[in-house]
């Protein structure tokens, strides 16, 4: 287990320095990129882009260059080119508000997920099934930016959606320390745009996964021991099922608190660290961007650290090493 | 007398499948008592587990068909509503099966399976349920069965998850064991552990068993009466002695000839039944072991009758050969082609 956890962290090391490096390399490299050009505006002398790249360290060697970006960043100095904020306080200010989105919509996604491809296998090729498997394959489908538009239009539009008017707030965020109920409120519709796509997704895979788990030898034993249909359905069938469903929301949920709901966020201008990063996005600022990606990066190392070991614990015949 | 525990009057049990009807079982009748071992002998495809998963309800689905009548102690099992056989499955009927390595839930412990199957029927608590399946494992034969109850399936060997199958399916004393191919997937000293292991318990639980095997050799050492399925059909039926002394289906005798002896000469090679079994959805006209039989004649295009031919009154066969034609012809399938001398 010692083994385990330390060859993990270093893993974690690895991956962290390595993303860090692409990300300053594409940005970098991309046309249009150099932060010193764009900074000293459209019609900038050869010697005032000099000053600019001299001021932020641009005229150092590229690895210096990318090696003091992280440590500014790690050190928690870090600004932004753009408007000079500090890029880890305003990480930490969008963290709160992206894991009130994310948690609640996580929430929503597993457990719908989880009841839409039971029932959906359960009623395996009968009218329910064709019916949840149409609605998924439309929930897949729908691209979140316009399903959050026309959510707004329908739900929280004054008088244009045909009388469901204001039903909802039109977006915005309140802090579930100042208002609980109208923190819940405010996030209804971000929490089910975000977990539309989800839910159709995992329904999907639960469905083929339970109907595959079901021809298996120890479902037919636990019949034979006289057990109720129920008992084999949630004791056996379920359980043996859901093993693939805890790496899949493992890997999602770690994307989506990194910072992966950018357009949930925007639409509903939420400013969390997924809004964040679309404002970085909008003005090529190179400094928010890296901290994004590292903070989101973290999460998907931690998580899929986390998802190791939740397989161990269900299925015992896995070992950590 | 013994008591009458299984009645089963021709039993039929049809497939609809995207290709066709299958008729998987085609008028199975067979009667068990208390305390007697019934072998259902056949190869792969034959019906034979389909007839054992019948008696317990396992083939029900909405595309399975059934006809005739399963009587278990009076009661016609096939019209016992799914949700009522739930009393009778594990607790009247008790299964094991093929493959010990698949048929434990990999993720449970060995003694919370076992729980799990007392509990289905007894109102028993956790505690009491433990001690009972403990002492279930002692009796299989499992070394340190305190310790070894809360292990997993995978950390048990092939043989010791056969014997906690058996342990499940005995633990809340089922009068019927039926045993589907319990051997087959174990190596040859272990098989013979677990025949004897079925033999012993019989008598233990005093209950009745079903063993269901390709393999005659190994029915040889506890049945009492032996079918042989071919194609979901019965084609011979009888006591063990009629069966291995007097065998009057030209497939019995290959199956006969399958086994290796040493109480006869050596042979080069054992005897093997030329081609496969035929389509259970399109089967061939007349005899359906007419096709891979060597002494088939016109009159086996007609099906023949499950009937006795020979003195014993129980002893039935489906064949229109001549009992004196088969007697002087069968020993050469029996022992094999090119007898060698020892």
């Amino acid at each position: 287990m010692v083994a385990f956890i330390i060859r993990r962290i270093l893993g974690m090391i690895l991956v962290l320095t390595a993303v860090s490096f692409i990300v300053y390399l594409i940005f970098i490299v991309i046309p249009g990129g150099d932060p010193a050009d764009r900074i000293a505006g459209k019609v900038a002398t050869p010697a005032n882009i000099a000053s600019i790249k001299h001021k932020l360290g641009l005229d150092h060697n590229f690895i210096i260059q990318w090696f003091d970006m992280v440590k500014s960043l790690l050190s928690g100095t870090l600004v932004s080119y753009y408007d000079g904020t500090n890029v880890v306080q305003q990480i930490k200010e969008g963290i709160p508000v992206t894991f009130s989105l994310c948690v609640g919509a996580g929430i929503i996604w597993l457990g719908f997920g989880v009841l839409v491809g039971t029932i959906s296998a359960v009623y395996a090729g009968r009218f329910t099934d064709r019916t949840i498997t149409a609605l998924a394959l439309i929930g897949i489908s729908l691209p979140v930016a316009w399903l959050g538009l026309i959510l707004l239009y329908l739900f929280a539009e004054q008088g244009l959606g045909g009388g469901f008017g204001t039903l909802f707030p039109p977006g915005g965020y309140v802090p579930l320390t100042q208002d609980p109920i109208q923190w819940a409120y405010h996030l209804i519709l971000p929490w089910f745009t975000l977990a539309v796509l989800f839910i159709g997704f995992y329904g999907r895979v639960l469905r083929s996964n339970i109907l595959d788990t079901i021809n298996e030898d120890f479902v037919r034993t636990a019949k034979a021991k006289g057990l109720s249909s129920r008992q084999i359905l949630v004791k056996h069938t379920l359980r043996a099922s859901l093993i693939p469903i805890v790496t899949l929301f493992g890997l999602d949920f770690a994307a989506v608190l990194g910072g992966g709901a950018i357009i949930t966020e925007t639409v509903y201008q939420i400013h969390g660290v997924g809004w964040y990063a679309a404002q970085a996005i909008g003005t090529q600022d190179l400094p928010p961007l890296m901290g994004v990606t590292l903070y989101g990066a973290t999460f998907i190392v931690v998580f899929s650290t986390l998802v190791d070991v939740a397989y161990a614990y269900l299925d015992p015949r896995i070992r950590l090493t | 007398m013994a008591e009458r525990l299984l009645e089963v009057k021709d039993l039929k049990v049809q497939f609809a499948t995207e290709d066709g009807i299958v008729q998987a079982v085609d008028g199975v009748s067979f009667n068990l008592d208390r305390g007697k071992v019934l072998g259902i002998v056949g190869e792969s495809g034959s019906g034979k587990s389909v007839t054992a998963m019948s008696l317990m309800g396992l083939t029900r689905g909405v595309n399975a068909r059934f006809e005739g009548e399963v009587l278990y102690k009076g009661t016609d099992l096939l019209h016992v509503s799914d949700r009522n056989m739930q009393d009778f499955r594990g607790n009247e009927l008790g299964m094991i099966f093929q493959d010990p390595m698949t048929s434990l839930n990999p993720v449970y412990r060995i003694g919370e399976q076992i729980v799990e199957a007392i509990q289905a029927h007894e109102n028993v608590g956790k505690r009491a349920a433990r001690a009972r399946t403990v002492e279930l494992l002692r009796q299989v034969g499992i070394p340190n069965p305190e310790t070894r109850v809360d292990d997993f399936p995978h950390q048990f060997s092939g043989g010791m998850r056969q014997r906690a199958m058996i342990a499940m399916a005995l633990s809340c004393n089922p009068s019927v064991l039926i045993a589907d191919e319990p051997t087959t997937a174990l190596d040859v000293t272990i098989q013979a552990q677990i025949v004897e292991l079925v033999d012993r318990l019989k008598d233990d639980f005093d209950s009745a068993v079903i063993f269901i095997t390709h393999d005659l050799g190994v029915i040889a050492e506890i049945a009492d009466e032996i079918i042989v399925m071919y194609a979901g059909r019965v084609v011979e039926q009888g006591s063990k002695r009629d069966l291995f002394y007097d065998p009057q289906h030209p497939y019995t005798w290959g199956l006969l000839g399958s086994i290796p002896r040493l109480d006869r000469p050596r042979v080069e090679r054992l005897h093997t039944i030329e081609g496969s079994p035929p389509s259970l959805i399109n089967p061939p006209e007349g005899c359906k072991f007419r096709p891979r039989c060597p002494h088939a004649f016109e009159k086996c295009t007609q099906e023949p009758a499950l009937e006795n031919h020979v003195e014993e009154r129980a002893h039935l066969d489906r064949c229109w050969l001549d009992v004196e034609f088969k007697r002087a012809h069968r020993d050469a399938t029996i022992s094999g082609g090119t007898v060698e001398a020892a």
